[in-house]
């Protein structure tokens, strides 16, 4: 318990080092202009039909992913986590769940279709 | 007791630098959040396993190419991009001490959750105007909990900020405002996280 179970432990210091747990200006300006890009890429490739069908859902998922991963890193400060780090363990449980309960659906449903 | 332990042991490791247990109460609570919106995550995992496996059961209703107006979505999108930065950029002002900042930044925020809400509600009561309702297809039902369930959380979070920036007014930037601020930030975060993939798997891959 004292062993400064999150990453987050030095907010409460009142001045000084604190903007170094929490991103600087930089960081998250980076990470906001990466996800306007991410957002923009399949806006401009999706609509115009530059590509289609299976590669369109490609592109798609990598680039929410992506911006998933801009936001954990740039937003949320996963990277800056201290040792152990609960949240990162949290996140990937969380993670596991919510992907077995997706393509396990998809999967199950998919067989599903009797004729 | 938690409290007092903690104040205990982190005197024990020596910390010289003035945080006690209400420091580690309070970073304990942040975990604490970090864990429910972890679970927040798996409540939309299900309703977006409804949704993609439900999404062309439309039952002679009309489908999500006909239905999607991408306009209007992608200003959504935009707003709460954007919003998620102001965020941001209130924490970083709360770092530095900035209260009138923190205030400001967390003010624009709320104003873009806002015109977010207002854009989906707009969107959603044109769509039922239609005919697009809850009890037509699977489909909408799937889609309007989907992103019902998200402008829900975004109006939650939207009367939490307005709560807080009155908290902040009184009480000013403590250890336990400070908590609430980066709390609040997180949940902002994540509802950003969880439209992103509602714009990709429900409007992208709907109208494409």
């Amino acid at each position: 318990m004292a062993q400064h179970p999150t990453g987050h432990s030095h907010d409460a210091h009142a001045h000084g080092d604190s903007h170094e747990s929490h991103g600087s200006l930089k960081s998250y300006v980076i990470g906001f202009v990466l996800s306007l890009v991410l957002t923009i890429i399949p806006l401009v490739a999706v609509l115009n039909d530059m590509v289609e069908g299976t590669a369109a859902r490609v592109l798609l998922l990598v680039t929410a992913v992506l911006q998933f991963v801009v936001q954990l890193f740039f937003f949320m400060h996963l990277r800056e986590e201290k040792k152990p780090r609960w949240n990162l363990m949290a996140l990937i449980l969380g993670l596991v769940i919510v992907l077995t309960i997706v393509i396990g659906s998809i999967w199950i449903m998919t067989y599903n279709k009797v004729a | 007791m938690a409290n007092h332990g903690n104040h205990a042991a982190s005197g024990a490791h020596g910390h010289d630098h003035g945080h006690g247990g209400h420091h580690d109460l309070e970073a304990l609570r942040q975990m604490g959040f970090w864990l429910f919106l972890i679970t927040d995550c798996i409540l939309f995992g299900t309703l977006f396993a409804t949704y993609i496996v439900l999404h062309n059961n439309t039952a002679g209703g009309p489908t999500a190419s006909e239905l999607f107006e991408m306009p209007g979505v992608i200003a959504e999108t935009f707003i709460l991009l954007t919003s998620s930065f102001t965020s941001g950029l209130a924490v970083l002002c709360m770092n530095r001490g900035n209260r009138q900042g923190l205030i400001g930044w967390l003010a624009v925020t709320a104003i873009l959750g806002a015109a977010f809400i207002g854009l989906e509600v707009s969107e959603f009561l044109k769509m039922v105007d239609e005919g697009a309702k809850i009890s037509t297809s699977a489909f909408l039902s799937g889609f309007y909990t989907l992103v019902g369930t998200h402008g829900l959380h975004v109006s939650v979070g939207l009367c939490w900020m307005i709560a807080l920036m009155f908290q902040l007014r009184k009480h000013g930037i403590t250890s336990v405002t400070r908590r609430k601020v980066n709390v609040i930030s997180l949940y902002w975060h994540f509802l950003d996280v969880v439209w992103i993939f509602v714009f990709t798997i429900v409007y992208m891959m709907g109208v494409m």
